[in-house]
C-alpha cells in the first residue's frame, strides 16, 4: 500500500467537521530563492473530517531546480504532492481550501480546466503503474490523449522518450509487448518517459525510488538530474542522503507544516528547528 | 500457558478425528460433480440406446408418446431466452457498476449493496410471480398491440426480462467487486496524463478489468442458462423454436421441470428428462471451467 | 475537441445515472408488487392453519403446512450443509494453507459446482432416490437440498476465513497448537460474523429454492412428523396455487409470496447486522 493512501484512508474515517478557517489575506511573499517561481502555494490547507493534513502551507517552487519535500511518512509531502495537479479530486473527503497558482492561475479555481493542468505536470508514483497495454501504447496514451494521431509523429516521440530514459535499447525489440512484463526498474523508466511525452513544465516525483533497487534508483536520480535543465522537480522523499543528492531546494514538513525551507547547505548544515535536528540525528 | 498445556493432550485424538472428517468431507466434494454427472448418465441411458446423441440434438420433434424425443427446440429455447437476457442485463450491470465505484457519492452505494443483497435473495419463484403479474400482462396488452403484434404475453421477451432482472445482482455485484480493484495508482497515472475522468475509464479501467468483465458477464450467462422455476412462469412453454421474441419458447430447465408429473407414465420419459438435466449439467460445467481456465491463463501472464 | 470530451463524458455520466436508477426502480416495483398484493391475500388463518377440505377451491385454512415444511427443509439442509462445508472450509484455509495448488483446484471445484443449477441437483436427487429406495419426502428433499448449498456455504465462509491474517496462525503455532485446535479456536473466533452470515446465506438460498425440492419432496397438506414423510413447501406452494384458475386461490399465491420475501428480507438484514459485508461470494 502506497504511503499516500494510508494517510488518506486513516483520514476518511474521520468524519464530520469543518474545514478550519483562512486568512484571506496573502502575507509578503518575501521568498528566499532569486528565480521567479513557476509554483506558488499560497495559504493552502486541507482536511479531512477532523484532520487537518496540511496547515497553511505557504510556498514558492523555483523553475528550473529541483526541490526536494522531505520529511517523516504522514507529514502530508505526498498528500500536497498530489494537490499540486488535482488529484485530490479523487478523494470527495478532502476539504481544500487555499491557493496554487501556477503561471499566475489558480489549480483550484472551478472553471479551470483541469486536463491542461494536468498536463503541465507528470506524475511519478511510489511504485510504478504501467498501463495495461503494450510498452508503445503507454507512452502513445498520453498523446493521444492529446489529439495526436499522426502515426509518424508518435512513433518518432515514442522512440524519443524511450531514449531520454535510456530505454529504447533495452525494449525496442518487445514494444509491444505488455509494459507490465518489464522488471520494476524498467517499468518506472517507462512511467517517466510516459509522462515526458505529453510535454510537462514540472515533473512531480512521490518517492520515486521507494520500490527500486539501489542500481535503478540511482538510474532515475541521474535523469531526474539531466532533467532538470528542461524541467522543473518536484520530489518527495525521507530518505536524507536522496535529499543531498538531488536537491537545489528542500521544504521540510512536520505534521502538516512547512517547519524549515532552504538551500541543502542551510538544511543540513545548519538546522534552525529542533525538530529538523532531531530529525537529521535519526539518520534516515 | 498450562490451559493451553492442557488443551494439548486430548488434543491428539481429536486431530485425528478432525482430520479423518475433514478428509471424508474433501472427498465427498471432490466425488460430487462425478457421482452427479454419473448418476444422470445411468438414468439416461435407456433413452441413449434407442437414439443418438446427434438426432437427439437435431431433432425438433418431440412426441413423448411415440417415442420422439428431440431437443432441439428446447435448445433452441435456453439459448434464445438467454441471449435475450443477456443482451438486456449486461449493457445494463456494466454502466451501473462503473457509476457506483467510480462516480456515485457513497451513501448511494452503500444503499445500493442492500438491493443488491435482497434482489439476489428474492427466491426464483417470486420473481415469476412478478413477471406474471407484472411483464405478462403489459407485454399483452400494450407493448405488443402497440407494435401491431399479438401474443399472449407468455413468451420469450418475457422470460428474457424476467431473467434479465434475476442476472443483474450476480453480474452487478462481480463487476463492482472488479472495478473497485483497479488500483488507484492506475488511475492517476492516467489522470496526470492529462486524460478526463472518463477518458480514463473508457481506456484504462476497463481494460485493466477486461477479464473480470468477461467472467462476470459469463457468470451471468451460466446464470441464465440453468434458471428455471422464474422462466417456466413466463415462458409459454410450447416446444418449437421461436421465431420472434413474442413466441412461447421452452428452455430445457422447463422441460425437466413441467413434465415430471407425467415422466414416470409414459415410457423413457423419465430417461428424456434426465438426458435434458445431463444436458444442461454438462453445457454449464464446460462453459464455467472455461472461463475459469481462461481467467486463469490470462492472470498467470 | 476538449468539448467534445466534456459533451460524451455528460452523456454517458447521465445514462450510467438512468441505468442506475432503473434497477433501484425495478426493485422497489418487484417489492412494492410482492407486498401490495401479498397484504391484502394475508390473513391470520393463511400462517396459522393448514389447509382444511375444499381448500384448493378456495374454502378455509392456510400454509402452515408449506411454511413449517420450508423452515424444517431448510433448517435441516443448512446443518447438513455445514457439516459438510465447515471441514472443507477450514481445511482449506489451515490444513493445506501450504498446498496453494490443491486448494485452488478445490476452489476451482466448487465455482462450477456453483454455477450447477438447482434443477440439475433437483434430477439427480430423483436418480439418487430411486437408487436409496426412498420416496419423496422431507429427507430426500433435505439431502438434494444440502447438495445445492454446501458449495454456496464453503464459498462463503471461504472468503472470510481468507481475510484472518495469516500472522495470527503464526502465533498460534509458536505457542505450540496444533492443526485442529488452530482451525477451530483462533479462525473460528476470528470468523464467527462472517460464519454467521455464511449460515444466512445458505439457509435462505435453501429455502427460497424450488427446482431442487420439485421432484424430491414430495408435497402434503400436513406438517411432516418423521423425515420420511412428503413435506409442502413454500416455493412450491406459490408455484401450485398460482396456477389455479380460482381467484382466492391465486391469492393465496401472493400471500404465499409475501411470506418468502419476508422470511428472505430478515434473512438479509440480520446477516447485514451481524458482519460487515462479503465482497465476492456473497450472493
Amino acid at each position: 500500500m502506497s504511503n499516500s493512501s494510508t494517510i488518506i484512508d486513516q483520514v476518511q474515517q474521520v468524519n464530520g467537521g469543518e474545514a478550519g478557517a483562512t486568512s484571506g489575506a496573502f502575507p509578503n511573499t518575501s521568498v528566499q530563492t532569486s528565480d521567479s517561481p513557476i509554483l506558488q502555494i499560497r495559504d493552502f490547507n486541507v482536511q479531512a473530517g477532523d484532520t487537518r493534513i496540511l496547515k497553511d502551507i505557504h510556498l514558492d517552487i523555483p523553475k528550473g531546480k529541483i526541490t526536494v519535500l522531505l520529511g517523516p511518512s504522514g507529514c502530508g509531502k505526498t498528500t500536497l504532492l498530489k494537490c499540486l495537479n488535482r488529484l485530490s479530486d479523487l478523494h470527495p473527503s478532502l476539504k481544500v481550501k487555499g491557493q496554487i497558482l501556477i503561471d499566475g492561475e489558480d489549480i483550484f479555481h472551478p472553471t479551470q480546466d483541469l486536463t491542461t493542468i494536468r498536463q503541465k505536470m507528470g506524475l511519478l508514483s511510489q511504485r510504478p503503474f504501467p498501463l495495461p497495454m503494450s510498452i508503445y501504447k503507454n507512452i502513445a496514451y498520453g498523446l493521444k490523449i492529446k489529439g495526436i494521431r499522426d502515426k509518424k509523429v508518435v512513433k518518432e516521440k515514442v522512440e524519443k522518450h524511450l531514449r531520454d530514459v535510456g530505454l529504447w535499447e533495452e525494449v525496442k525489440d518487445r514494444l509491444h509487448g505488455p509494459a507490465a512484463r518489464l522488471s520494476i526498474g524498467q517499468q518506472q523508466r517507462l512511467c517517466l518517459a510516459r509522462g515526458l511525452a505529453v510535454g510537462p513544465e514540472i515533473i512531480l516525483a512521490d518517492e520515486p525510488t521507494s520500490a527500486l533497487d539501489p542500481i535503478s534508483s540511482r538510474k532515475i536520480e541521474e535523469e531526474f538530474l539531466r532533467l532538470k535543465e528542461d524541467y522543473t522537480l518536484i520530489v518527495v522523499t525521507h530518505i536524507l542522503r536522496q535529499a543531498k543528492r538531488l536537491a537545489d531546494h528542500i521544504v521540510f514538513m512536520y505534521f502538516g507544516e512547512i517547519i524549515e525551507q532552504g538551500t541543502p547547505d542551510e538544511i543540513f548544515n545548519h538546522p534552525k528547528s529542533d525538530i529538523l535536528k532531531q530529525y537529521l540525528q535519526s539518520g534516515h | 500457558m498450562a490451559a493451553l498445556q492442557r488443551l494439548i493432550l486430548p488434543a491428539k485424538l481429536t486431530d485425528r478425528l478432525s482430520t479423518g472428517w475433514l478428509n471424508f468431507a474433501v472427498l465427498f466434494l471432490i466425488l460430487l460433480p462425478l457421482v452427479i454427472g454419473a448418476g444422470l448418465v445411468i438414468k439416461s441411458l435407456p433413452l441413449l440406446e434407442q437414439a443418438s446423441i446427434g438426432t437427439m440434438l437435431h431433432s425438433a420433434e418431440f412426441s413423448p408418446q411415440q417415442g420422439h424425443f428431440g431437443f432441439y427446440a428446447f435448445i433452441m429455447g435456453s439459448v434464445w431466452v438467454t441471449l435475450l437476457s443477456f443482451v438486456l442485463s449486461a449493457p445494463v450491470c456494466l454502466l451501473a457498476a462503473i457509476y457506483l465505484t467510480e462516480y456515485s457519492p457513497q451513501w448511494l452505494t452503500q444503499s445500493m449493496y442492500f438491493v443488491i443483497d435482497v434482489l439476489a435473495g428474492i427466491p426464483s419463484v417470486v420473481y415469476g410471480v412478478w413477471g406474471v403479474l407484472v411483464i405478462v400482462p403489459l407485454l399483452a396488452d400494450y407493448v405488443a398491440p402497440a407494435l401491431g403484434l399479438t401474443t399472449t404475453g407468455y413468451c420469450l421477451l418475457s422470460g428474457g426480462i424476467v431473467l434479465a432482472i434475476m442476472a443483474v445482482p450476480y453480474m452487478l455485484n462481480m463487476l463492482m467487486e472488479v472495478f473497485r480493484s483497479v488500483p488507484i495508482e492506475l488511475k492517476e497515472a492516467s489522470l496526470s496524463l492529462g486524460a478526463t475522468y472518463w477518458e480514463t475509464i473508457k481506456w484504462v479501467v476497463l481494460k485493466k478489468g477486461l477479464t473480470g468483465i468477461i467472467a462476470a458477464l459469463s457468470l451471468g450467462i451460466s446464470k441464465a442458462l440453468g434458471e428455471t422455476i422464474a422462466v417456466l412462469m413466463v415462458v409459454g412453454n410450447v416446444a418449437k423454436v421461436p421465431k420472434s421474441v413474442f413466441d412461447a419458447a421452452y428452455p430445457l430447465p422447463a422441460l425437466i421441470a413441467n413434465n415430471y408429473g407425467d415422466m414416470m407414465s409414459v415410457p423413457l420419459y423419465d430417461s428424456a428428462l434426465m438426458f435434458a438435466a445431463l444436458l444442461l449439467f454438462v453445457i454449464i460445467l464446460v462453459f464455467n471451467s472455461i472461463t475459469s481456465f481462461f481467467l486463469y491463463r490470462i492472470k498467470e501472464q | 475537441m476538449q468539448k467534445r470530451k466534456l459533451l460524451e463524458e455528460q452523456f454517458f455520466l447521465w445514462l450510467m445515472r438512468i441505468v442506475t436508477l432503473s434497477i433501484i426502480l425495478v426493485f422497489l416495483f418487484i417489492m412494492g408488487v410482492i407486498i401490495k398484493k401479498g397484504y391484502h391475500a394475508m390473513s391470520w388463518e393463511m400462517i396459522s392453519q393448514e389447509p382444511q377440505g375444499g381448500f384448493y377451491f378456495g374454502k378455509g385454512g392456510g400454509i402452515l403446512n408449506a411454511i413449517v415444511g420450508s423452515l424444517y427443509l431448510a433448517a435441516g439442509s443448512t446443518f447438513c450443509a455445514l457439516l459438510l462445508g465447515l471441514p472443507v472450509a477450514l481445511g482449506m484455509n489451515v490444513h493445506w494453507v501450504t498446498k496453494t495448488k490443491f486448494v485452488g483446484a478445490i476452489r476451482f471445484l466448487l465455482n462450477a459446482l456453483w454455477g450447477v443449477p438447482s434443477i440439475v441437483f433437483g434430477a439427480f436427487g430423483f436418480a439418487l432416490m430411486a437408487y436409496l429406495q426412498i420416496r419423496a419426502s422431507l429427507l430426500a428433499g433435505i439431502i438434494t437440498v444440502t447438495l445445492f448449498i454446501v458449495p454456496i456455504f464453503i464459498r462463503a465462509f471461504d472468503e472470510v476465513l481468507r481475510t484472518v491474517p495469516q500472522g495470527l496462525m503464526e502465533a498460534a503455532y509458536s505457542l505450540g497448537a496444533n492443526r485442529t485446535q488452530i482451525a477451530f479456536i483462533v479462525f473460528f473466533r476470528q470468523a464467527l460474523p462472517g460464519f454467521i452470515t455464511a449460515i444466512l446465506l445458505a439457509f435462505g438460498r435453501g429455502i427460497g429454492d424450488a427446482a431442487s425440492v420439485l421432484f424430491t419432496a414430495g408435497y402434503t397438506d400436513h406438517i411432516p412428523q418423521t423425515v420420511q414423510d412428503p413435506t409442502a413447501t413454500l416455493p412450491l406452494a406459490i408455484f401450485f396455487q398460482l396456477s389455479s384458475p380460482i381467484p382466492e386461490v391465486k391469492a393465496r399465491a401472493y400471500a404465499a409470496a409475501l411470506i418468502l420475501t419476508a422470511i428472505i428480507l430478515i434473512i438479509s438484514l440480520v446477516s447485514r447486522l451481524s458482519t460487515r459485508r462479503f465482497k465476492k461470494n456473497i450472493l
